[in-house]
């Protein structure tokens, strides 16, 4: 399999020439990710908390649900979002089809439940400790939630990682909702999926590198960011 | 400090959201619904850049199957539909979903297939005998299966060779269900023989021992057609940057700039508007 050093030579040499077309494409990939990845956030991690900590009817069933939801497949939900957002289905007059917030709506359906579930998994173990010292400072419900999102906040970092992992890998619903526009639409996966079916298989392969180059630098980024924000916080 | 990250986090996806705002402020664009063919022959990338340079208009092109396509542009979802299946377009116009249908280029289909060629049909010029003698040999054939416009071609030629490939999928007759480069990476994966159209093979980069095997049988004639979605039918179409763009399209300057478009020095597409169709 020669495609294998072809496909490193193509990396190379694209990330070597700065190729303006996979600049475009690769901040597009990190614009609609990481859009995605803080709109899912802001909904799945109180929501997650809330599910660790609150007592309703229906919990236990809402928590299933959630965790199912983690393994929506992305085709799906690029389905469901092209029908709402046809110019044929209920939301058509938005005309957000084929645009890059189409993507970000189809990957915070996708990422949301991934932060929600695991924040409450993260929540709930750590209220178990906390319960009976918030307890007795006679904290109410909100604020421990906020003080347990709080205090969590580095363990949380792994699930918003995980979720922008998802965002970052998928191909199947921004493919349907963006339409793979070239200068509009088209991020990495899309172009990886698009050079595959040109027969291009080392360019292809080459893009795929890069993608993983980029998941690692950005787990680096985030990770190096905690570390060092933890050790203000004890200094 | 203790936010830092998540300020820098919210701080980078805001700004990330601020740019792609203005990207749909930009009404100057059309959508073009469109086939595989096309655009994986490089096509729309020569083909497009002339017609901005000219009009300043904006070609945002989704490339599809062409079922898909037509079912696209009958959702409203886009302005113009140029696809390969001549009679589902002539529905879609009888239907008031488009304006009229006119005639841009051809190319033909062909069957590749492996060097080892297990159902002797190399060098053949009669697809109906080529399809018997691969229905008999019992040879892996992959079919896109996904309603495009190349996969009604090919249903419609074996049901002309008298054969329904349908009882034997899964055995030789194996149905991908994918577009056609993909369907082409498959075949090849498997020894399969595949029928594309020649502009998507003469582009595609991972022939391995492949080659052409049957060729130049009329009912392989590969008509393009181009449709304005009617205003009618989706009142938010942009008609009128739409119909420049066909009005381009057909003209002597689109014309021209299809037959001049070629891959390692062959001509891809014929440009034939106008022209009574010979097939």
């Amino acid at each position: 399999m020669q495609d294998f050093g072809a496909a490193f030579g193509q990396a190379f040499a694209l990330i070597a020439g700065f190729d303006p077309a996979l600049m475009e494409i690769i901040g597009l990939s990190m614009r609609v990710t990481f859009t995605a990845v803080v709109i899912a956030c802001v909904i799945g991690l109180p929501l997650g908390a809330v599910l660790a900590v609150g007592k309703f009817p229906g919990r236990a069933t809402l928590v299933v649900l959630i965790s199912a939801l983690m393994g929506l497949p992305p085709v799906v939900v690029g389905l469901a979002v092209y029908m709402m957002l046809s110019a044929a289905g209920p939301l058509g007059v938005l005309q957000l089809l084929y645009t890059p917030t189409a993507m970000i709506i189809a990957q915070s359906i996708l990422v949301t439940p991934i932060i929600a579930a695991l924040t409450r998994q993260v929540i709930e173990d750590m209220h178990g400790e906390y319960d009976e010292l918030l307890r007795s400072m006679g904290s109410r419900r909100l604020s421990t939630v906020a003080t347990l999102l709080w205090d969590a906040r580095y363990s949380l970092l792994t699930a918003a990682l995980a979720g922008l992992g998802r965002a970052l890998a998928e191909v199947g619903a921004v493919m349907i909702v963006g339409g793979n526009i070239n200068h509009v639409t088209r991020v990495m996966t899309t172009a990886i999926a698009l050079e595959t079916s040109k027969g291009a298989l080392a360019l292809a392969l080459g893009l795929g590198i890069i993608l993983v180059g980029l998941s690692i630098l950005v787990n680096a980024g985030l990770m190096g960011l905690r570390k060092s924000a933890e050790r203000l916080a004890y200094a | 400090m203790k936010s830092r990250s998540l300020s820098l986090l919210l701080a980078t996806a805001f700004a990330g959201s601020l740019t792609l705002g203005q990207v749909s402020a930009d009404d100057r664009f059309i959508i073009v619904q469109s086939t595989t063919s096309t655009q994986n022959s490089g096509l729309y990338d020569a083909l497009l850049p002339q017609f901005a340079a000219k009009t300043g208009i904006e070609v945002r092109v989704v490339a599809v199957g062409t079922g898909q396509a037509i079912k696209n542009a009958q959702n409203c979802d886009g302005d113009v539909l140029l696809v390969h299946a001549k009679a589902s377009e002539e529905k879609f116009v009888a239907a008031g979903y488009g304006v009229s249908r006119a005639d841009v280029m051809y190319n033909d289909f062909v069957i590749v297939g492996p060097a080892s060629d297990p159902a002797g049909i190399s060098g053949s010029g009669d697809v109906k005998s080529a399809l018997t003698a691969i229905k008999q040999a019992g040879a892996p054939f992959a079919s896109r299966g996904d309603d495009s416009g190349t996969h009604k071609k090919e249903l419609a030629l074996w049901k002309a060779a008298g054969i329904d490939p349908s009882g034997d999928s899964g055995s030789w007759y194996r149905e991908t269900g994918s577009g056609m480069g993909a369907t082409l990476n498959v075949a090849v994966g498997m020894n399969a023989y595949v029928m594309t159209d020649r502009a998507t093979w003469i582009a595609f980069e991972n022939k391995g021992d492949y080659a052409i095997a049957v060729e130049g049988d009329d009912a392989m004639f590969n008509q393009y057609g181009i449709i304005q979605v009617s205003p009618d039918a989706c009142p938010r179409v942009k008609a009128d940057l739409g119909q420049t763009f066909i009005d381009w399209v057909l003209s002597k300057e689109g014309q021209t700039a299809i037959a001049d478009y070629k891959r390692d020095g062959q001509q891809l597409f014929f440009p034939n508007a106008g022209e009574q169709p010979n097939s």
